[in-house]
C-alpha cells in the first residue's frame, strides 16, 4: 500500500542523506521526497511517499524514528489528510492548439504563468492523480518539459505535526 | 583559561572517565597525539593496524559494559577502522571513535588523506558528528558517549578536522546533556508487563530466550532471580551466553544453527516464548514459517525496531531489560496464581529426554586432538573463570558450545558481523581492563593471521593473553558447508603456506608451543596457565575433518536439525 510519511527532521547538513541512506541500504522504495525549512529554521520538514506491506512500513517507520536526527514522524495515510503536489510543466502552444490548451487549463484551475509565441509555461497544483489526468489531457505531443514537486501532505483538522 | 581544540578533546576523554584510547597517529590527529603526551591521566594504547583499535575497545566495552574510544588519523586511518566499527554496529557495542579529518577549508577538496568518513560510517555507526567550530568540540563529545551508551548501544563516530584541534576555545565539559530527537524508553509499558506475565503463568511448555541485551542492561542477576522463581527452561544467543548460569540445570544452552538439540527442539514444541533482549537473529529463527510454530510470543527489547522485525510477536514491550524483568518479578510475587506444575513437570521430562541424546558427546578416543577435547580441558583449567575472546569459525561455535560461561561479559566474540580478525585485539582490550584475569583468545589458524601483527601490541603492553590456536589447516567453517553444500570441493579452504606458529610467537617476544597429541593437551594448557605474565601461543594440531553439530541448515526449521553421523545413526 501507499503510505506518506511526514517527518519533523533537524535541519542540518547530513540529515537528508541519513534518510535517504536508510532506504537504499535497507531496500525500501521512495516514491517521492520534500523537503524544506519549516517555520522553526532549526527544523525541516520532510514528506515520503513508499509502498510496502504493513510490515514493511512499520519497520519503516521504526527505522526512520531511530535517526538521531529525525524528531518526530508520523503517518499520514493513517487519519484523513490533504496531499498536494505542484507541478510546472511547458507546453507547445501555437496556432489553434492555444485556445484549445488555455480552456483545459481553466478546467484544471491551473495558471499559465509564462508565455511565448510558441509555448504556455502552466502552473498546476492538486494531488498526484490530477496532475496525472492534466498531462493525459494535453497529450505527449505537446509536452516539452515537466517538473513535479513530489507531495506534500498534512493531517486534516486539529491534528498536526509539530514540536 | 583558553585550550586547543587537541587539549579540549583530551580534557572531555578524561571527564568522562576514560581510562584507554586505542589509536594510531598521522597528520590530522598530530595535534591530538601532542596533547596526549603531555599528560597521564588518559592513556593510549598504540596498535598495529587500526582495525586492531576498533576491536581492542570493543573487547574493552564487551568485558567492562564501559564504552571504548578509539582515536585514528583521517583518510586511510578511519578506512582501517571501518570494519572494527561495523562490528561493534552490528552487535550493539557501545564505542566513540575521534577520526581525524583534513582542515575545514580543505573539505570537499581530495585533499592529502581525505576521505568523507562521516559519510562512509554512516551506515554502521549509531550516528555520527562532523564537528566545523571548536565552540561545538565538548558538546559534540559529550553527545557521543551519552548516545553511545544509553539506549540500544552502538558507535559513534566523531570526525574532527585538524584546525579545530589547532584553535583555542575556553574549555567546559557539559554535565549532561539532551537531543530533543533522542528518548530512549527505560521502563516498560505497565499494560503490557501484565499481559505478558498473564500468558507466561498461562503456559503448559514454557521457553525463555535470551541475548545481548541482558547483558547490556546488566540484568543477569534479574534474569536468573525471575527464571528460577518460575522454573522454567531457558536458552542464550551466542551474544546472551553468561547472561544465565550456564552449568544451572534449567539451562538448555544455546540455541539456534549450532545450538543444542534440547534448546532448538523446546523452541519449536513451546507454547509460549518469552524472549528478551534477543533480536530474532537468521541464524536464531531458521525459517521464519518452521519458527516456534505453537508459542505465542512476548519480546522485551529496548529497541522498537527489533520487535516484529521477521518474526511477529503477540506481546512486545519496549523498556530495558532489568527494569521490566523487575517489574515482571514484582508481579509474579504479588500474583496468587503459580506456574502449572504437572504440565511443567511433563514439560521437563520432555526437555531431559532431549538432554539424553548428549547432542554435544564426541569421540574421546581418538588419536588425533579434537576441538572440543581442547575447550573442555581449556574450561577445566581455567576453572570456568577466564575471559574468553573468540574468532570466527568452528572453533568459535565450539567454544560457545564447551566453555560454560556463568558470568557476564565473559565471552566476547563479533556474532553478528562474523569479523575474522577480531579474537587477538579484543584479547587485548579485555586484558587491559582485568589485568589480573586469565585471558584466552580461542582462534584458528585462518583467522589469527587477519590481525596477527597485534602480538607487537601484546608485547609492548605485556598482555599476557594466552592464544588458543585451533590449527586444523583449513578455514574449518568454510570446508564444512563445503562438505555439506558443495559435494566436498573445497574451493580455497586450504590454508597453505602456514607460518610456524611457535616461531612466529618466539619472533614477537613470546612462548610458543605446539601440541599434536591428545595427551599434551591438558599438561600444556596448565603449564601455559601458570605463566602468568607471559603471552602463551599455543598451537593445537588438530582433527581437520571435525565437524560443528549440531546444525541447522540455512532455511531449515529448529526440528530439522543434524546431529554428528554418529548421533544420527544411534
Ligand atoms: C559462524 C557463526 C555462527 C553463528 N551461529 C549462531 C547460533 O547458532 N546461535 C546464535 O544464537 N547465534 C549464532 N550466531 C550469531 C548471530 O549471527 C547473531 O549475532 C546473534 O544470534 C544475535 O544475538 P542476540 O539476538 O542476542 O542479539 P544482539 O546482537 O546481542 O542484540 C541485542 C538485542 O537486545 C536489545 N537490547 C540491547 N540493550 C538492551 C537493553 N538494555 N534492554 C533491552 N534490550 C536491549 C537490542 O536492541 C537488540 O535487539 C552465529 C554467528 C557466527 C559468526
Ligand atoms: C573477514 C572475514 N572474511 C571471511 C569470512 C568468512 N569465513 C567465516 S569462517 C571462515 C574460516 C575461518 O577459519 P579458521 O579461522 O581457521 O577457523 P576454523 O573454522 O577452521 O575453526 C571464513 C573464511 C569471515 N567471517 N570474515
Ligand atoms: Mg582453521
Amino acid at each position: 500500500m501507499r503510505h506518506i510519511i511526514s517527518i519533523l527532521i533537524e535541519n542540518e547538513s547530513g540529515a537528508l542523506s541519513r534518510v535517504a541512506g536508510l532506504f537504499s541500504a535497507r531496500g525500501y522504495n521512495i516514491e517521492s521526497l520534500t523537503v524544506a525549512p519549516t517555520e522553526d529554521p532549526s527544523l525541516s520538514r520532510m514528506t515520503l511517499v513508499t509502498r510496502g506491506s504493513d510490515e514493511i512500513v512499520e519497520q519503516i517507520t521504526k527505522q526512520l524514528n531511530k535517526l538521531v536526527d529525525v524528531v518526530k514522524l508520523i503517518d499520514l495515510t493513517e487519519g484523513p489528510h490533504i496531499e498536494r503536489e505542484m507541478m510546472l510543466i511547458k507546453l507547445r502552444a501555437a496556432g489553434d492548439a492555444r485556445e484549445e490548451l488555455k480552456r483545459l487549463v481553466d478546467i484544471f484551475r491551473g495558471h499559465i504563468i509564462d508565455v511565448t509565441i510558441g509555448t504556455y509555461t502552466v502552473e498546476l497544483t492538486g494531488t498526484g492523480e490530477k496532475l496525472d489526468a492534466f498531462i493525459q489531457a494535453v497529450g505527449s505531443t505537446a509536452i516539452l518539459e515537466t517538473v513535479r514537486s513530489g507531495v506534500s501532505g498534512i493531517a486534516r483538522g486539529e491534528k498536526s505535526l509539530h514540536l | 583559561m583558553e585550550l586547543t581544540g587537541a587539549e579540549i578533546l583530551v580534557r572531555c576523554l578524561k571527564d568522562e572517565g576514560v581510562e584507554y584510547v586505542f589509536g594510531y597517529p598521522g597528520g590530522a590527529v598530530l595535534y591530538i597525539y601532542d596533547a596526549l603526551y603531555q599528560q597521564d591521566d588518559v592513556k593510549h594504547i598504540l596498535v598495529r593496524h587500526e582495525q586492531g583499535a576498533t576491536h581492542a575497545a570493543d573487547g574493552y566495552a564487551r568485558s567492562t559494559g564501559k564504552p571504548g574510544v578509539v582515536l585514528v588519523t583521517s583518510g586511510p586511518g578511519a578506512t582501517n577502522a571501518i570494519t572494527g566499527i561495523a562490528t561493534a554496529y552490528m552487535d550493539s557495542i557501545p564505542m566513540v571513535i575521534v577520526t581525524g579529518q583534513v582542515h575545514t577549508w580543505a573539505i570537499g577538496s581530495d585533499a592529502f588523506q581525505e576521505v568523507d568518513s562521516v559519510g562512509i560510517t554512516r551506515p554502521c555507526v549509531k550516528h555520527n558528528f562532523l564537528v566545523k567550530d571548536i565552540k561545538d568540540l565538548a558538546t559534540t563529545i559529550k553527545k557521543a558517549f551519552y548516545l553511545a551508551t544509553t539506549g540500544r548501544p552502538g558507535p559513534v563516530v566523531v570526525d574532527v578536522p585538524k584546525d579545530v584541534t589547532m584553535h583555542r576555545a575556553e574549555y567546559s565539559y557539559p554535565e549532561e546533556v539532551s537531543i530533543r530527537s533522542y528518548h530512549p524508553v527505560v521502563k516498560g509499558h505497565p499494560g503490557q508487563i501484565k499481559k505478558a506475565v498473564d500468558l507466561m503463568l498461562s503456559a503448559k511448555r514454557p521457553m525463555i530466550y535470551t541475548g545481548g541485551g541482558v547483558i547490556w542492561s546488566g540484568a543477569s542477576s534479574s534474569l536468573t532471580e525471575m527464571t528460577r522463581m518460575l522454573g522454567y527452561p531457558i536458552t542464550n544467543t551466542l551474544m546472551g551466553l553468561g547472561a544465565y548460569p550456564a552449568t544451572d540445570k534449567q539451562s538448555l544452552g544455546m540455541l539456534g544453527m549450532h545450538g543444542t538439540y534440547e534448546a532448538n527442539m523446546a523452541m519449536h514444541h513451546c507454547d509460549v516464548l518469552i524472549a528478551i533482549g534477543a533480536r530474532f537473529d537468521d541464524r536464531v529463527v531458521g525459517k521464519v514459517e518452521y519458527f516456534c510454530p505453537e508459542a505465542e510470543i512476548v519480546h522485551v527489547d529496548i529497541d522498537p525496531s527489533s520487535i516484529s522485525k521477521s518474526v511477529k510477536v503477540d506481546v512486545p514491550i519496549v523498556g530495558d531489560v532489568d527494569h521490566v524483568v523487575k517489574e515482571m518479578i514484582r508481579l509474579l510475587k504479588e500474583d496468587k496464581r503459580t506456574p502449572d506444575q504437572a504440565a511443567l513437570a511433563q514439560w521437563w521430562d520432555q526437555i531431559n529426554e532431549w538432554r539424553a541424546v548428549n547432542c554435544l558427546k564426541y569421540d574421546r578416543n581418538s588419536s588425533l586432538i579434537k576441538p572440543q577435547f581442547v575447550l573442555e580441558t581449556l574450561y577445566n583449567v581455567t576453572q570456568g573463570d577466564a575471559f574468553v575472546t573468540s574468532d570466527v569459525g568452528q572453533h568459535q561455535m565450539w567454544a560457545a558450545q564447551f566453555y560454560k560461561f556463568d558470568k557476564p561479559n565473559r565471552w566476547i566474540n563479533s556474532g553478528g558481523l562474523g569479523t575474522m580478525g577480531f579474537g587477538l585485539p579484543a584479547a587485548m582490550g579485555v586484558q587491559l581492563a582485568h589485568p589480573d584475569a586469565t585471558v584466552a583468545c580461542v582462534t584458528g589458524e585462518a583467522s589469527i593471521q587477519m590481525c596477527i601483527q597485534e602480538l607487537s601490541t601484546c608485547r609492548q603492553y605485556g598482555l599476557p593473553i594466552k592464544v588458543i590456536n585451533l590449527n586444523n589447516r583449513y578455514m574449518g567453517m568454510v570446508r564444512q558447508w563445503q562438505e555439506f553444500f558443495y559435494e566436498g570441493r573445497y574451493a580455497m579452504s586450504y590454508m597453505e603456506a602456514l607460518p610456524d606458529f611457535v616461531k612466529l610467537a618466539e619472533s614477537y617476544g613470546h612462548i610458543g608451543m605446539k601440541i599434536e597429541k591428545p595427551s599434551d593437551v591438558e599438561p600444556a594448557l596448565r603449564e601455559a596457565m601458570k605463566l602468568k605474565d607471559r603471552l602463551v601461543f599455543m598451537d593445537f594440531i588438530t582433527d581437520q575433518t571435525e565437524n560443528v553439530y549440531p546444525m541447522i541448515a540455512q532455511g531449515k526449521g529448529h526440528h530439522e536439525m543434524h546431529l554428528s553421523p554418529e548421533r544420527e545413526l544411534a
